[in-house]
């Protein structure tokens, strides 16, 4: 988040008639989004010395403090490693409240009783929360700071901050002054530029500037001799605080200070350590460089380095190298202000981990003319606050393009968008607020675009500016005409809805699920015994791989339910599965344990065992006009987690589109049925359209016959024998029996059939039904080994 | 002879009085079955002198039509009371539990989808929708966003395969896909709901994988205005007549200008609440004029076309409508939960 401190910001548009909270609205809804409004003013915030510290019984890191507040001495627990006797704190009172609504209280911690908090900077908002603020621990005020007094005076930090949430395309509010001209808009004024004003001491320094990339458009570089390091003067201080920097000495504050001014990164390097040459280049390979935070990176040919004619001595944009740092003992400063390819500096501080403030302004693009602005601001601040001596000659490597940016827009085109009805004196107005120059010729607005805003270059940008500065609350409703075009779903999406509305008739839950899952669950009811599709860096291998099958999804969703006690589980989930990159297929899933039918009182349960799942699945099939077409096969495509005689696959024209059965003993001792279909193949077989057929009027004759046979004769096998034998006019043939046990021998069962005839032209005599029926009885029993049953 | 009629006459109700249906039959033997009283007056009948016979007869068949009557409607009383002690008998108790059938609920999700699917296609869109594994092409590069482009920070991405496929980061893949496929380059007006994923941890308001409802329309001289009164409309859909959106300035690669937008807070109208957290607003989502590298990626010349282009995300259109305060709770699939959903909307 980018921090404004309104202090700073006062310098470069007049802020003193105006109302802050006001303001945070105006340009917000102007296109800046002001995402936090921070007085840094906090109550019951008081100046303390510590007089005693104890280590705390039951901590090997807490100590206990006693700290004088001037009125009265209280007991404070703190955490931090610098607190010791005789230093002034900032203690922040019971009552407090510090930013992210944190409310000090009296408390006890492991036992001892704490009476408020010793404070670091970055817990009172005024500076980020970073590993190395957090290391520094509490904030050590000067020797003479005034104990009871409001530390927030003390320091002079009274300000009101804002937290701007930028959108990643206006990099020009990364700096306070790109900001001020969002704010100068809004606020009708004009912009005041920065003091760069410095004397120059005549060139003596030995130097040459030579750039050998193109990724490096521009590279000036300075030399201020005989700086004195020192602390910044404290106006300096205060602002790096308020916009979250913690202030070092003058010279590393000043390259800050100009960063957040005008938000192009400088590199101060040590003049004496880097020599007489400064040449950018691209990195060789495996070229090593060790960088200011004392770590070794090894580059590429894709990161862009400054070296000193040899050696790199910092990494483009990303970070500085540690032999040519400036230290207590620097005397001579070489400035760099450059612009370098911003997908470069992305690149390579991703790469290294070395994102910052300054890798992420260069990154986004920088505006030349501040490249220049910067760094003559950077002499002017040297000399006046580290009493530098600014040499004359500045070096310079410039290959930028700096013809105008210009675009022309019609009025008529910016209310089409807008669907406004401005006048030209309206977007006269916007355009003038804005600070973008233009000319108008018969209707056309051709506007000369700032450099500052990189952000703006086609027409359509410029109806941006022109409808957020005359205000999108303005934008008026109007209702879509024009052509009707038909509405609804695309065949495939109708065909999936249609399909999920009647599983929910059918009384099953729908589930929603992830799709990336863990290698295990990737790994089972592989169905199609394809290969896995996994994700390039998975965030935890938990969520590594793209499911290809929706059972194991489910299985999660039951266990998670079984742990609350719900006992029957009846759910569905489609879903798109993949068992390639190329191979989308959409999938349904479902998974039955329990009960179907629940009536426990009138002992009249049903459970769900193979058959409920075949009816499932037999009434989708239904649904979709597919029974005729249909066969249950015990096939070796089966995934192994299915109970290898209580499972099987559904095959439609011959074609496998799912399995169905129960789970292997092994893989669960529960009695779950789960059934996946692939809705993708389904939906390429061809129906017919439904036609009606008139109910027979001749009067049908059912008769029934029963076989002793093996066990291991399917029904379907025997029903084929029936139907054959039957021809036209035995229409349906049901089994509606099978037994096994008393009177019938162990490896044989009693199975039998019900036989509907009819015949559309005639009434059937029982002649010819029974006729037919002995036919069909003696073909069964010659085909199949077996005995007809006589009741 | 008369005295007997009489005397039998005084006695049918009496003898009918009964309370079983075998005795009344009896009673009806006894009277009128071959051998019964009134039978056997009748039969002698003959042997009355022929002066009286005739008033004798009409006498006789009197007390004929008074027991038949009498018989009659204690037969029919005694039968209603049969059946009614049959029904008795058979009384439920119907506070007892019933045998369920089950009516299972869409996902709190696919209700969400569904209603808005319902009124875009009512407004004349198609829903399409597109793969979930998707090219870098149509999810970034024809949407104005090249590799490198630092916008795609907010999107962060679940890669597959050498940075050129990847898990959708949003559904707008498939408006590219629709212009592509559009080979006449007419007007479009689609919405594309579609599962989305995002490098974020799962937490109250975030998850990695997400669904999004995006529209698309182009057409000639379309603006901010007819955005904005799309938008309306769907908010009154969701939440009311009262409820209205508003724009506020944004940024995305395919879209310019680029808008978010709010709803005015179904919860409190506006005034304040903690669904609003105090601003009257709900952000909803994103929105914009299609930008014109995107119409001409596709296609489409953008002298002629324009359009514009909006996104949601279903989750958090489901938590407002519903009250959820958990993002996850919609990935947990607690069956108990559902209980609640097992009913229409109002």
């Amino acid at each position: 988040m980018m921090k404004i401190s309104t202090n700073w910001l006062n310098d470069y548009v007049d802020l003193s008639d105006v109302d802050l909270k006001e303001l945070q609205n105006k340009v917000t809804k102007s296109g800046i989004n002001i995402e936090e409004y921070q007085d840094t003013f906090i109550k019951n915030l008081v100046i303390g010395q510590i007089k005693e510290v104890t280590m705390h019984p039951d901590s090997d890191h807490l100590h206990i403090c006693m700290v004088d507040l001037g009125k009265e001495t209280k007991q404070i627990v703190c955490g931090a490693p610098n607190v010791k006797v005789g230093l002034k704190v900032i203690v922040a009172l019971p009552g407090a409240i510090l930013p992210n609504n944190f409310e000090i209280k009296v408390s006890t911690i492991r036992g001892v009783e704490s009476n408020g908090m010793l404070c670091a900077l970055y817990e009172l908002g005024l500076e980020e929360k970073t590993e190395d603020s957090y290391n520094k621990g509490i904030c050590e005020l000067k020797e003479e700071a005034p104990v009871g007094e409001d530390p927030i005076k003390y320091l002079d930090l009274g300000d009101v901050i804002y937290g701007l949430d930028l959108n990643p395309n206006r990099n020009d509010c990364l700096s306070h002054l790109g900001f001020a001209y969002q704010v100068a808009a809004v606020l009708d004024k004009k912009v005041k530029l920065p003091d760069t004003t410095y004397e120059k001491v005549s060139n003596q320094s030995d130097f040459t500037l030579e750039v050998d990339t193109p990724l490096c458009p521009l590279y000036l570089a300075k030399i201020v001799k005989d700086v004195v390091i020192k602390d910044s003067p404290s106006f300096i201080q205060k602002r790096l605080i308020n916009a979250g920097m913690r202030p070092i000495n003058n010279v590393v504050d000043i390259s800050n200070y100009i960063m957040l001014e005008y938000g192009q990164p400088l590199h101060f390097f040590d003049k004496d350590k880097v020599g007489n040459k400064i040449k950018v280049r691209l990195a060789n390979d495996k070229e090593e460089i060790v960088t200011l935070d004392k770590k070794l990176h090894t580059l590429s040919t894709d990161d862009i380095v400054i070296t000193d004619g040899t050696k790199p001595i910092c990494i483009a944009g990303v970070m500085g190298g540690l032999s040519s740092e400036v230290d207590y003992n620097t005397k001579n400063i070489l400035i760099e202000s450059a612009i370098f390819n911003p997908y470069n500096v992305r690149y390579t501080s991703i790469n290294e981990e070395l994102r910052s403030e300054a890798s992420l302004r260069y990154e986004k693009g920088l505006n030349y003319e501040y490249t220049y602005a910067a760094m003559e601001r950077a002499c002017h601040l040297l000399q006046k606050y580290a009493n530098g001596k600014v040499e004359e000659k500045i070096f310079i490597h410039d290959n930028i393009d700096k013809s105008k940016k210009e675009q022309s827009i019609s009025v008529d085109k910016i209310n089409k968008v807008l669907g406004l009805n401005l006048t030209v004196n309206e977007i006269k107005e916007q355009f003038r607020r804005l600070d973008f120059p233009y000319t108008i010729d018969n209707n056309i607005f051709n506007v000369t675009i700032p450099n500052r805003r990189m952000d703006v270059s086609i027409k359509e940008d410029l109806i941006e500016e022109v409808g957020c500065m005359y205000g999108y609350d303005n934008i008026p409703s109007i209702p879509l005409k024009g052509n009707v075009i038909e509405g609804g779903y695309s065949p495939f999406v109708k065909y999936r809805k249609d399909l999920s509305k009647f599983i929910r008739t059918l009384g099953l839950d729908e589930t929603r699920t992830h799709t990336l899952i863990n290698e295990k669950e990737a790994q089972e009811f592989n169905y199609f015994h394809s290969s896995l599709v996994k994700i390039d860096k998975p965030m935890t291998i938990q969520k590594e791989y793209i499911r290809q099958s929706l059972i194991p999804s489910l299985l999660n969703v039951l266990e998670y339910n079984q742990a609350r006690l719900v006992e029957d589980v009846k759910i569905y989930e489609i879903a798109n599965t993949y068992s390639t990159l190329e191979d989308e297929e959409l999938k349904l899933g479902i998974l039955l344990k329990g009960n179907l039918i629940n009536n426990t009182w009138q002992n009249k349960n049903i459970k769900i065992d193979f058959y409920v799942a075949k009816g499932y699945v037999t009434a989708i099939l239904k649904y979709l006009g597919l029974t005729k077409r249909t066969k249950f096969e015990v096939t070796n495509n089966i995934p192994k987690e299915l109970h290898p005689y209580v499972s099987c696959e559904i095959l439609v024209d011959k074609e496998g589109i799912g399995y169905f059965g129960k789970l292997h003993p092994n893989y669960t001792k529960e009695d779950i049925y789960v059934i996946e279909l692939s809705l993708s193949k389904l939906y390429n077989k061809k129906v017919r359209a439904i036609k009606y057929i008139e109910p027979n009027k001749y009067p049908n004759i059912k008769k029934d016959m029963a076989f002793i046979v093996d066990k291991a004769i399917k029904a379907e096998d025997i029903i084929n024998t029936i139907t054959k034998e039957g021809g036209k006019i035995l229409t349906d043939v049901k089994v509606f029996d099978v037994y096994t046990g008393n009177n019938i021998a162990d490896n044989k069962k009693s199975i039998a059939f019900n036989l509907t005839f009819e015949d559309y032209t005639k009434t059937l005599t029982d002649e010819e039904v029974t006729k037919l029926f002995n036919k069909i009885i003696t073909s069964v029993e010659n085909k199949h080994n077996a005995i007809l049953r006589d009741n | 002879m008369k005295e007997k009629v009489n005397e039998i006459k005084s006695r049918i109700k009496i003898d009918l009085n009964v309370d079983d249906l075998n005795i009344l039959n009896d009673i009806k033997t006894k009277y009128i079955g071959k051998k019964g009283i009134i039978t056997e007056l009748s039969s002698m009948l003959k042997e009355v002198p022929s002066e009286e016979r005739k008033s004798f007869g009409m006498m006789l068949n009197e007390v004929k039509i008074l027991f038949n009557d009498t018989y009659e409607s204690k037969k029919q009383e005694l039968e209603e009371a049969l059946i009614n002690k049959k029904l008795e008998s058979e009384k439920v108790d119907v506070t007892l539990p019933e045998t369920d059938i089950t009516i299972a609920p869409a996902h709190m999700v696919e209700r969400v989808i569904e209603d808005l699917e319902e009124f875009f296609i009512s407004m004349g869109y198609q829903v399409v929708e597109g793969p979930e594994v998707e090219k870098d092409l149509y999810n970034f590069e024809l949407l104005n966003l090249p590799k490198g482009h630092p916008a795609r920070d907010a999107q962060d991405t679940f890669y597959i395969k050498n940075d050129e496929i990847l898990l959708r980061s949003q559904t707008s893949p498939v408006q590219v896909r629709t212009m592509l496929a559009n080979q006449d380059k007419t007007p479009i007006r689609i919405i594309c709901p579609g599962k989305t994923y995002r490098r974020d941890y799962d937490d109250a308001s975030h998850g990695h994988q997400f669904t999004q409802i995006e529209g698309l329309v182009v057409d000639k001289d379309i603006s901010l205005a007819h955005l904005k009164g799309t938008l309306d409309a769907m908010a009154r859909h969701m939440f009311g007549p009262n409820c209205v959106t508003r724009f506020r300035p944004s940024f995305y690669p395919f879209t310019e200008p680029s808008v978010e937008y709010d709803m005015s807070c179904f919860n409190c109208g506006g005034k304040g609440c903690n669904v609003c957290k105090n601003t009257g607003w709900v952000t909803i989502g994103g929105a914009g004029i299609v930008h014109p590298n995107v119409l001409k990626n596709c296609g489409y010349d953008n002298e002629v076309y324009t359009g514009f282009a909006f996104g949601f995300g279903v989750e958090r259109m489901t938590m407002l409508k519903y009250g959820i305060n958990d993002l996850r709770v919609l990935y947990t699939n607690d069956l108990r939960s559902l209980d609640a959903f097992r009913r229409k909307d109002v």
